[in-house]
């Protein structure tokens, strides 16, 4: 085998390793899951509930080992570009984790606060994460479309978004 | 029941007062969303999904047909006015266009562009209505095993042939089928991955999937990456064309045309092929070659026509088989499973009106395209000044809005929050989204068919090839499989082959173009049309 020295200077900045891993890992929990149910050979059905999912298995497996050759051989994937994206700089976590801070913030509000709140809270963070600096006007967006959303779907659809907090108000 | 008069039904259907609205909405909805950076067609219909279950189906369908046209036809005028397009279709047709706008010729390279594709759009529909029914009448005849084989060629062949790592597409795939496991099993409603949590007993709602792939994993992923620096944009009026760009465009946009519909048609179609297809026969044809590359109409007119072509293409197998090939028309498809229609070759005998009605509004809306699109391009040209915070911050902001009420459940935007987070580790290394998407649509269908064969033949594995169509898919299906070993082989046996094959550089490409094999012109259009040198070291070691 690959002695140790080589192992450390091979895994440097492949952080692509670990999609093979949630590979393996979703390959692992497939498996396992199907070979826990219990199924009497029936007449009518003779594929069953497992044999897809022990095929489906079989392929993340495989593809988690082949990726991981592929990634220690030194294959990449190829990141996407867009519009908006600049791949010159690296991840910018001072954006994504306030972002999805904000998302979780209208999680944990969305029952008890109500979309009214929860969402201006959703939109405003959001704004705020990716570099809106306007807090007065950011903040008035926000109501308004959370708002407009509430008794647009109330009075156009049907759907009653959860008032929470501002029950009896709205 | 013949092709026109059904038709004619249809037209009376989509031009009800009503309709034309959700028409007129879907279009200017579509061109927005396609306009706007990190928006897609298969991204607004999937976010709309929820408010359409408040509508009657044709009224949706009606405005998912705009939204669909639309949202080609704005991503062209993205890509015409800023040269970073957003969709792998819209590659080719930034290389001249933007250069033809850079030289001051905007308004000619948009006029071109929506008239090409409003001529392909409505050739591409007219064959659409005219294949569509033939397609059915040979699908009333197969049975299940031609179903599984044909789902697996199409799970296969777009996973496989699109872009530029098939590792990666397999390891989506994958990843997409176990998504699809999720939920109780249809034939002995035993729980699959459930974990025991009771909500995840009806499986993962596909606009919960949709959304969180395509708009949450987006959103992030642009947030982690977002450019500081101000993009340049093109300022354009309103788009015209002279006598002069008339005669050099209309025959493109015919050659455009026959190149995209077939290729839309196929299991593996999608816009990229053909439009590179033709960029490259109007480079070859041009009297004007010296102006290639520095903005030559012709590079717009015919891949413009070719994606639109490619898109009605797209819908002859989406309608006729229940078989979607792109990302729009797989959330298509879902929406159709959303009202109880199950799409297929029983779906022109059942939901007969609803579908003519459907080809009907491709129509209208591809004339109603034309008709908003060339004075509203300076609106649209604005638009792409909005501040990148409130767009992305809306897009979640719908993202959640949208997910959260199909069921009013908070579970779901967990879920959305996790398979939000997969859509950004897999664009972060470059695992395409579309196998996902459709592994999940496609594989609870997939395995329908699979048991329903086998009980046919009581558990006899011969029964998967017991009908001659099946037979032949396998062949096509080990064909592309195995195509990675029968190049090696054939660059083996014919080293001077391989500039051909392997070109790098668009220069090279037509030598490929002239050959009938779709999978070569594929691996030159990877590697030459996206101009990135990308196409790792590691594509070639691969063989799943």
């Amino acid at each position: 085998m690959i002695s140790s020295p080589t192992v450390a200077s091979r895994l440097q900045g492949r952080s692509e390793l670990g999609v093979a891993l949630l590979l393996g890992a979703a390959g692992v929990v497939v498996f396992l899951d199907a070979n826990g149910l219990a199924t009497p050979y029936s007449r009518s059905d003779p594929v069953g509930p497992k044999t897809v999912p022990f095929i489906v298995a079989g392929l993340l497996v495989i593809c988690a080992v082949l990726l991981a050759v592929n990634v220690l051989r030194g294959g990449s994937g190829e990141a996407e570009g867009g519009e908006d994206v600049d791949l010159a700089h690296p991840v910018d976590w001072k954006t994504v984790l306030p972002l999805v801070g904000a998302f979780v913030a209208n999680i944990l509000l969305i029952g008890w606060a109500g979309w009214v709140i929860s969402g201006t809270v959703l939109f405003w963070g959001s704004v705020w994460a990716l570099g809106g600096r306007h807090y007065v006007r950011d903040g008035l967006i926000s109501l308004a479309l959370s708002i407009l959303t509430f008794y647009g779907f109330f009075l156009g659809l049907g759907i009653a978004l959860p008032a929470g907090l501002l029950e009896g108000i709205l | 029941m013949d092709v026109f008069s059904s038709l004619m039904d249809g037209f009376a259907t989509a031009l009800t007062p009503m309709n034309l609205l959700y028409a007129v909405i879907g279009v200017v909805l579509g061109t927005a969303v396609g306009v706007l950076p990190g928006l897609g067609p298969a991204m607004t219909v999937a976010l709309l999904l929820p408010v359409t279950y408040a509508l009657e189906p044709t009224g949706a369908f009606i405005m998912f047909a705009g939204i669909y046209y639309g949202g080609m036809y704005g991503g062209s005028t993205t890509s015409i006015l800023l040269n970073t397009p957003g969709e792998s279709s819209s590659v080719v047709t930034a290389i001249e266009g933007n250069k033809m706008a850079k030289a001051g010729r905007a308004a000619q390279a948009l006029a071109t562009a929506a008239i090409g594709s409003f001529i392909a759009g409505t050739i591409g529909t007219t064959l659409l209505a005219v294949c569509a029914p033939i397609v059915v009448q040979f699908a009333v005849s197969l049975g299940s095993p031609s179903y599984f084989a044909i789902m697996v060629l199409a799970l296969l062949a777009v996973t496989a042939v699109l872009g530029s790592s098939r590792l990666r597409g397999f390891a989506s795939l994958g990843l997409g089928l176990a998504i699809g496991l999720v939920g109780m099993d249809s034939v002995t409603g035993q729980q699959r991955l459930t974990f025991g949590v009771p909500l995840l007993a009806d499986g993962l709602d596909i606009v919960v999937v949709a959304v969180a792939i395509f708009a949450v994993g987006e959103a992030l992923w642009v947030a982690a990456h977002l450019r500081r620096t101000p993009l340049h944009i093109i300022p354009v009026g309103r788009p015209w064309m002279g006598k002069e760009d008339w005669k050099r465009s209309w025959k493109p946009w015919l050659r455009g045309t026959a190149f995209g519909f077939p290729f839309g048609a196929l299991p593996a179609g999608g816009a990229e092929i053909p439009t590179f297809l033709s960029y490259v026969t109007e480079k070859r044809l041009s009297k004007h070659p010296e102006e290639f590359g520095h903005g030559a109409i012709e590079g717009v007119a015919g891949p413009e026509a070719a994606n639109n072509a490619a898109a009605a293409g797209t819908l002859t197998p989406m309608l006729a088989l229940g078989l979607p090939t792109n990302a729009t028309a797989a959330v298509m498809l879902a929406a159709f499973t959303s009202y109880g229609i199950q799409p297929g070759p029983q779906l022109f005998a059942t939901e007969g009106p609803l579908v003519w009605a459907l080809i009907a509004s491709l129509f209208i809306g591809n004339l109603l395209l034309l008709i908003i699109n060339l004075p509203l391009a300076p609106v649209w040209a604005k638009l792409l000044q909005l501040p990148r915070p409130y767009l992305y911050a809306g897009i979640l902001f719908f993202a959640t809005l949208g997910a959260y009420s199909v069921n009013l459940q908070a579970f779901d935007l967990v879920m959305l929050l996790v398979l939000g987070a997969l859509g950004f580790m897999m664009r972060r290394f470059g695992l395409p989204v579309l196998p996902l998407v459709l592994g999940v649509i496609l594989g609870p269908r997939l395995e329908g068919q699979l048991r329903k064969t086998l009980q046919l033949s009581a558990g006899d594995p011969a029964g998967l090839w017991s009908e001659p169509i099946a037979v032949w898919i396998y062949v096509v299906v080990a064909v592309i499989l195995f195509w990675p070993l029968l190049m090696r082989f054939w660059r083996k046996a014919r080293p001077e082959a391989v500039p051909a094959v392997a070109g790098r550089h668009v220069t090279t490409a037509p030598d490929a173009a002239s050959t009938n094999d779709e999978n070569a012109d594929t691996r030159a259009l990877d590697d030459g049309a996206t101009d990135t040198s990308q196409t790792t070291p590691a594509g070639r070691q691969e063989n799943p």
